[in-house]
């Protein structure tokens, strides 16, 4: 234990209480590995500051937001136009939103091609995809609390798609919509989803994260390591605290700095208020986050042979999605060997395909 | 030609269970063969009506001998002067007719007979309109059948097939020119261009069955079965006794009659105007119609003024909806600054434009506030830039000073 001597007797008595010279001593010793692609760490970071700013800022929605379809549209029409700062609050959170899962994903490619999955961390990488997917998640359920035309006609489609699942598809649609269609019940049920269940879960997943991180340390490449054992001497490294923790605190303003400007320069529109009994207006697309899978179902046929093209489309996806998912599993052969090719190809060509058909999805 | 004849001469006779008149006609050619083929999609052949209901005859008997014999009823073509009676034989009967529609009017002979076509023809000029002639003879569909040709979308074209062709119409000493004119109109405009079925064409202003051209003294009534306000406010305004007394036919002598154009400020006032037709510029009537133009001129220029502000607001991210909605209210007192107008008095108008110049005024500076909050905003977004990059440089000196002294340290990389 330190020596409470010659302290403030508040911080003396805080820290005996705290175990500060624990936390300290951890701090002091922890590293992280310093090569040309040490940047690449900083996303996770970026992904985790994002997240506290939603946080925050989903709060002081909150304290004006009226979860119901006949208020939920005026409510942040007042939050945007009446309340100080309101309209800098709802344009951060929807921006951030947006940041956050564009980091995740960054964050997500960097961890493949640098191999940061590998043994031990098969478990970090499994997290690691759940918080990306409770990321889509409160994407999803975020979209449609504006309660305007777009995201009401967005939302109809997306539980449209999860109705298209086999065998437990209209159970699912009726659980998300609350009723037969989208409605009041949805808007309720997607903000419960929203401020309730996603942030239970994502916080638990975070903290498993977070500990399986800070267990394992940062991974360096493989290349990188076969340079230092080539060397013979110590591999590169850098104090986390304070080093690594002021480049970190950087690239955390850099992301707020670009969090501003498009907060301040495109605010996020608020549009017209949804009316169910409407016909669906031209031009009614998800999130871009969802562009690429919304873009390839309306491609697919309505058939294929003696198949639903939509039930096709949606295999085809949660066969995608699991071959990603259990990445660290089949990345090496039965020697032991990496399969490399493999792994840069199937990232290279998930991430080719996410742009192309998420720009098609956009501009067309 | 010579299949025709094979077939009436040889088969025609063993086609005698089926519609006789539709087996043999179908097989020919030219003009005997139209109807037949025509006839499929007639809504009578639909509702099961045949051939010798209008034709008589006898469709049982395969032989053109018997079925077109005058014992079996058969009265060949119709003769033009016949053809309203006829129709009517079912038209006109309200048991038969509601059978098929409860709610269809069978007056039509009876507003036909009313009509100029109608009176015409009861006086012997076959040539003039009959039911067929708008109607379709053997290929007659229901109104509301997008190719029937009194379609509310067709029926102009239809009346033009008469009405613009001068050689037809010179017999009768009447114009010819309704049809290009009223292609020039706002009706049209709303009917043929934005697809507004109830827009007016022909019949909203002549009838249709009793089509006759409205007189002097009822013009206003009939533009005022779609214009209720206006004609409302004319009746009560000073030129509505003048009009009468000089038999001006109302409405019709500032908008005129087809070529009804879209009304505007430059009819109020200025050379060429239609007040000035009749006030010099220097009479009371003129400096009235002066002064409700510049009035309206003044509502539409500070209305424009806002929705412009308004809009450059919007473009630049800013939520002005509320205030685009409470424009909506200014636009409102401008229709109802332009109504006011047919009550031909300043007063009138000047209601409505000063209820409108306050929402405009209202609505403008929103848009300004709107600005200067942009500006606001652009200007705290410059100044936490500049302190978000200062303690970004902060940091890398920190970061450059630290490492400067102690130099990153070497160990066991993680794995």
């Amino acid at each position: 234990m330190a020596s409470l001597k010659g302290k403030p007797p508040l911080i003396g008595w805080l820290e005996e209480r705290l175990a500060f010279d624990a936390i300290q001593s951890f701090v002091a010793h922890k590293r992280v590995p310093k090569h040309s692609a040490t940047m690449w760490y900083y996303f996770g970071g970026i992904t985790l500051f994002l997240f506290g700013i939603q946080v925050a800022t989903g709060i002081l929605l909150l304290l004006y937001y009226r979860p119901s379809a006949a208020e939920a549209y005026e409510s942040v029409q007042f939050i945007v136009t009446r309340v100080e700062f309101g309209w800098l609050i709802r344009s951060i959170h929807s921006w951030s939103g947006n940041l956050m899962i564009l980091a995740a994903f960054i964050h997500m490619f960097s961890v493949v091609f640098l191999r940061s999955y590998r043994r031990p961390r098969e478990i970090t990488w499994l997290s690691g995809v759940g918080l990306l997917g409770l990321a889509l998640g409160f994407g999803f359920s975020g979209y449609l609390l504006p309660w305007n035309t777009i995201s009401y006609f967005a939302t109809k489609v997306g539980t449209d798609m999860a109705a298209a699942v086999p065998l437990i598809g209209p159970t699912l649609a009726r659980f998300l919509r609350g009723g037969d269609d989208v409605g009041g019940a949805t808007l309720t049920r997607f903000f419960g989803f929203h401020v309730a269940v996603l942030p239970a879960l994502t916080t638990g997943l975070l903290l498993v994260h977070l500990f399986l991180v800070q267990s394992f340390g940062i991974s360096s490449p493989p290349r990188v390591e076969e340079q230092n054992r080539a060397s013979g001497g110590p591999a590169p490294e850098m104090p986390f605290f304070p080093n690594f923790f002021l480049r970190e605190l950087m690239a955390w303003y850099a992301a707020l700095a670009v969090l501003g400007m498009l907060a301040a320069i495109f605010p996020w529109e608020l549009g017209e208020k949804a009316d169910p009994f409407a016909p669906a207006p031209a031009g009614i697309r998800p999130e871009w986050y969802f562009l690429a899978p919304f873009y390839t179902l309306k491609l697919i046929p309505s058939h294929v042979w003696m198949f639903e093209g939509e039930l096709l489309g949606l295999l085809g996806f949660g066969l995608l999605a699991a071959w990603w998912v259990t990445l660290p599993f089949w990345a090496n052969d039965r020697s032991g060997g990496e399969r490399t090719r493999l792994l840069t190809g199937t990232a290279v060509v998930l991430i080719a395909y996410l742009a192309t058909f998420s720009a098609l999805g956009y501009w067309k | 030609m010579r299949t025709a004849a094979l077939f009436l001469l040889f088969l025609a006779p063993l086609a005698a269970a089926g519609n006789s008149c539709l087996e043999c006609h179908a097989a020919l050619e030219g003009r005997l063969q139209k109807p037949a083929l025509a006839f499929k999609i007639d809504i009578h052949s639909t509702r099961g009506f045949g051939c010798t209901d209008c034709h008589g005859g006898d469709a049982a008997s395969g032989d053109p001998a018997v079925s077109m014999s005058r014992a079996r009823g058969y009265k060949g073509k119709i003769a033009r002067t016949a053809v309203p009676d006829l129709c009517a034989r079912c038209h006109s009967d309200s048991n038969l007719i509601h059978k098929f529609k409860p709610q269809q009017r069978v007056d039509q002979l009876a507003q036909y007979r009313t009509s100029v076509h109608g009176k015409r023809l009861a006086a012997g000029d076959a040539a003039v309109a009959n039911c067929v002639d708008c109607h379709g003879v053997h290929d007659i569909r229901e109104v509301r059948h997008a190719l029937s040709p009194v379609h509310p979308l067709r029926l102009p074209e239809t009346c033009a097939r008469c009405h613009a062709d001068a050689g037809r119409m010179s017999k009768y000493k009447i114009e010819h020119t309704q049809f290009d004119e009223y292609r020039q109109s706002v009706h049209w405009t709303a009917l043929a261009k934005r697809g507004d079925l109830s827009a007016p064409s022909c019949a909203s202003c002549h009838g249709n069955h009793g089509a006759t051209p409205p007189q002097v003294n009822s013009v206003a009534a009939v533009c005022g079965t779609c214009h209720v306000l206006f004609e409302e406010l004319y009746k009560k305004s000073p030129h509505q006794p003048v009009f009468t007394a000089m038999g001006a036919a109302g409405c019709i002598v500032c908008h005129g009659k087809h070529k009804i154009e879209k009304p505007a400020v430059k009819m109020l006032s200025g050379d060429g105007s239609v007040c000035a037709q009749c006030h010099e510029a220097d009479s009371a009537g003129g400096r009235a119609a002066a002064e409700i133009a510049n009035r309206i001129k003044e509502l539409d220029a500070a209305l424009g003024r806002s929705e412009e502000i308004l809009e450059r607001a919007r473009q630049s991210g800013m939520e002005v909806s509320e205030a685009q909605l409470q424009l909506m209210d200014g636009r409102e007192n401008m229709i109802k600054a332009r109504l006011a107008v047919h009550a031909f008095q300043t007063a009138a108008v000047a209601k409505p434009v000063q209820a409108g110049l306050v929402v405009a005024g209202k609505t403008y500076a929103a848009g300004v506030a709107a600005l200067k909050e942009r500006t606001f905003r652009r200007f705290g977004l410059s100044i936490s830039l500049a302190a978000i990059l200062a303690t970004m440089a902060g940091l890398w000196l920190a970061i450059r000073s630290i490492e400067n002294h102690r130099g990153p340290r070497s160990g066991t990389g993680g794995s």
